[in-house]
């Protein structure tokens, strides 16, 4: 359009130093995005190799004979440490792990959300600030009261036990670790849902009022239906957190077979009998990272419109 | 005993006092607006009838029952709020009968209840999409439609017009005006507009600052401001509040106003309000509507008392179905209306009638009328 109202050559150098312009962002962008994908890529063929190909061969080179003989290897036979039973039972326990941690803490997030901006209470922005001081406490300052809470948490399953011949799962290790991430995802969950719903019209929950809906109606039938973006950030947020959570998890399920994904493929990888079987290895992580890439692939749309939610009045 | 009726009602935000002692009564069948400048409580009035916020003080009855403790969805009561607040989840039969599906009414009934108020309000081709599909003024239909099917009591109104475009909500205020007709509901309703509240309402009470200034009709409110406030406030354009003195000539009253460069205009009375004796040689304000101040020969027949007085025209504004003419009188803006078709120029002398019958007088010191 500018090209028309001024003169040819200035038309023609700018748009020659628009084109330099455009070549240099997009090889940039090529170069990042060639740097970021190429681990990915050299662990997908490689996972897909024979071990003479991957002594033998080049490391960026496609596999010859694709096979997958590493793959069932990795989810079926491989070792960690001295059990040789593949990494299924591993990713079971991971699956256990996340799905209940991340659906509690979103919910109570959510709720939290819900009533810091819209049944406030005196007080409301002094219990906040403590709950996003929550996202800033460091792990490793939590590993050793948490380990006591979580040994105090196993004794009185044993009581209960006793008492009741039933533990309610207390001491298991992976309703341990789902309490962990339940209580440290809280605070990034509460600041998600509390932002968002503060641009949400209280108007609507003042109609709903009138309408005779109670707080867990209104919560249920008008903020839940209305949170999708922030729904799918939190959810895509803590399922990526937690199922890629190394400390707490070899901490406190750092052996025998309740050990998450990240611990065991960290003891395959470090299991040394005999030759390092890198196909197998490439394979395992390939495991452990796919259920995170199918998130962000299924969910990543919202994601992004998640993030801008509140920019734009829907 | 009225059916809506509001009792020495106050409320306090910790020290601040946002409602002082309000006393409003409606009729059944009534329409009562609440009209005032932002921040004057009428919203917080109106959330304190629905029960959206506690009082502090007092008591509501409606229909001789006092609901100041009830849950708002225990008023019998029926709010339409300015953002519409439609559920944008729902559909728009959803969001109808959301209330009665809380209230645990049959699906069957709730059918009936949507098709029925779709049928009054012309939206039965709308009630399957979502409020997001809709133009405003179709919300606004719906929000109406969600109150309207509950059949309560009361009906509340939260400035439910301030987001339309200007010629839609002309539409929608004669809608709301024959709907108030045709069903016979008593309403609240809340407007910083006072056109609005004029057009709309049975009885109106203005507010100032969590007061009521004045109630009454809207008649009353308009003739008979009781203080410079609502005189200010209701009309447009505005009354003319004239800085004057009072003067005796003979044995009348009479009102002498400043003017620019030339000697004071001197407007006798013919019957001044018996407060106004004394005053004399002292200054009060004159309130003169700008229809009661036009050309000699628009002004009207029967009015027992017009002054006519030469006067210098600043600013000629022909509005199409008037002609404004701008002076200046006391050191201040006086606006006179005249008929379309006046022939009248800007910086020429021009005789302008006083219809001081409608004239009113205010104390500038406790801006209260001088009756």
């Amino acid at each position: 359009m500018s090209a028309v109202a001024t003169p040819a050559r200035q038309a023609s150098s700018g748009i020659s130093s628009k084109t330099l312009n455009r070549v240099v962002i997009y090889g940039l962008l090529a170069l990042f995005a060639l740097f970021y994908l190429m681990p990915l890529f050299v662990m997908l063929v490689t996972s897909f190799k024979t071990m003479d190909e991957i002594q033998n061969g080049n490391m960026l080179s496609l596999p010859h004979a694709p096979t997958f003989a590493p793959w069932i290897k990795a989810w079926s036979e491989v070792c960690s440490g001295l059990t040789c039973v593949g990494m299924k039972g591993y990713f079971w326990n991971s699956i256990k792990m996340v799905v209940p941690a991340v659906l509690i803490s979103t919910l109570l997030g959510a709720l939290n959300g819900y009533v810091l901006t819209k049944w406030r209470f005196r007080g409301h922005t002094l219990v906040f600030a403590m709950m996003l001081f929550a996202c800033f406490i460091p792990f490793q300052s939590v590993l050793l009261p948490m380990a006591t809470i979580l040994g105090s948490l196993g004794r009185f399953g044993v009581t209960l036990q006793n008492a009741t011949g039933f533990n309610f799962g207390l001491g298991n290790s992976t309703v341990n670790l789902v309490f962990v991430h339940v209580v440290y995802g809280l605070g990034f969950t509460t600041l998600f849902f509390r932002n968002y719903y503060e641009a949400f019209p209280t108007e609507l929950i003042k109609a709903a009022q009138v309408d005779g809906a109670s707080f867990f109606q209104i919560f249920r039938r008008i903020m839940l239906p209305n949170s999708l973006p922030i729904i799918v950030v939190t959810v895509i947020y803590q399922f990526t957190n937690i199922w890629n959570d190394f400390l707490f998890a070899s901490a406190y399920a750092g052996s025998g077979d309740v050990m998450p994904m990240t611990v065991a493929l960290n003891n395959v990888v470090n299991t040394s009998t005999g030759v390092v079987e890198y196909n197998v290895n490439m394979a395992a992580a390939m495991i452990a990272a796919l259920p995170t890439l199918i998130v962000y692939i299924v969910a990543g749309r919202y994601f992004v419109r998640g993030l801008m939610a509140g920019a734009v009045k829907g | 005993m009225a059916f809506l009726e509001i009792d020495g009602l106050k409320k306090r935000f910790g020290n601040v006092e946002i409602l002082k002692g309000i006393d409003v009564e409606l009729e059944k069948g009534g329409f009562l607006v609440l009209v005032g400048p932002s921040g004057c409580g009428k919203s917080t009035l109106l959330n304190t009838i629905a029960g959206l916020e506690q009082i502090t003080e007092g008591e509501i009855r409606v229909d001789g029952r006092a609901i100041n403790d009830l849950h708002p969805s225990k008023r019998d009561i029926a709010m339409v709020f300015q953002s519409y607040a439609l559920y944008p989840n729902m559909t728009v039969a959803g969001n109808i009968s959301f209330g009665m599906e809380m209230r645990g009414v049959p699906a069957d009934e709730r059918q009936k209840a949507i098709d029925k108020v779709a049928k009054v309000l012309q939206i039965g081709h709308l009630l399957q999409r979502k409020p997001s599909q809709l133009s405003g003024g179709q919300r606004q239909r719906v929000a109406m439609g969600r109150a309207l099917v509950r059949d309560p009591k009361l009906f509340l109104f939260d400035e439910p017009l301030s987001n339309l475009d200007a010629k839609l909500r002309v539409d929608m205020r004669i809608e709301i005006k024959r709907l108030h007709a045709t069903t016979g509901t008593t309403i609240v309703y809340v407007t910083h507009d006072q056109i609005e509240a004029m057009t709309l309402a049975t009885k109106i009470a203005v507010m100032r600052d969590g007061e009521v200034q004045q109630f009454g009709t809207p008649a009353e409110i308009y003739n008979n401001p009781t203080n410079l406030f609502v005189a200010d406030f209701m009309g447009s354009p505005a009354m003319n509040l004239i800085p004057a003195t009072i003067a005796t000539s003979g044995n009348a009253l009479s009102v002498v106003l400043q003017r620019e460069q030339r000697e004071p205009i001197t407007l006798p009375m013919a019957n001044a309000p018996a407060g106004l004796s004394e005053f004399q040689g002292k200054p009060i304000i004159f309130g003169v509507r700008p229809e009661a101040l036009t050309d000699p020969e628009g002004a009207e027949r029967n009015a027992s008392n017009i002054a006519t007085a030469d006067l210098h025209i600043e600013v000629v504004e022909p509005a199409g179905s008037d002609t404004f003419a701008v002076t200046n009188l006391g050191g201040k803006p006086v606006v006179a209306r005249l008929r379309a078709d006046a022939n009248i120029q800007p910086g020429t002398r021009t005789p302008l009638a006083f219809n001081l019958t409608k004239a009113v007088f205010f104390d500038p010191t406790t801006e209260n009328r001088i009756r």
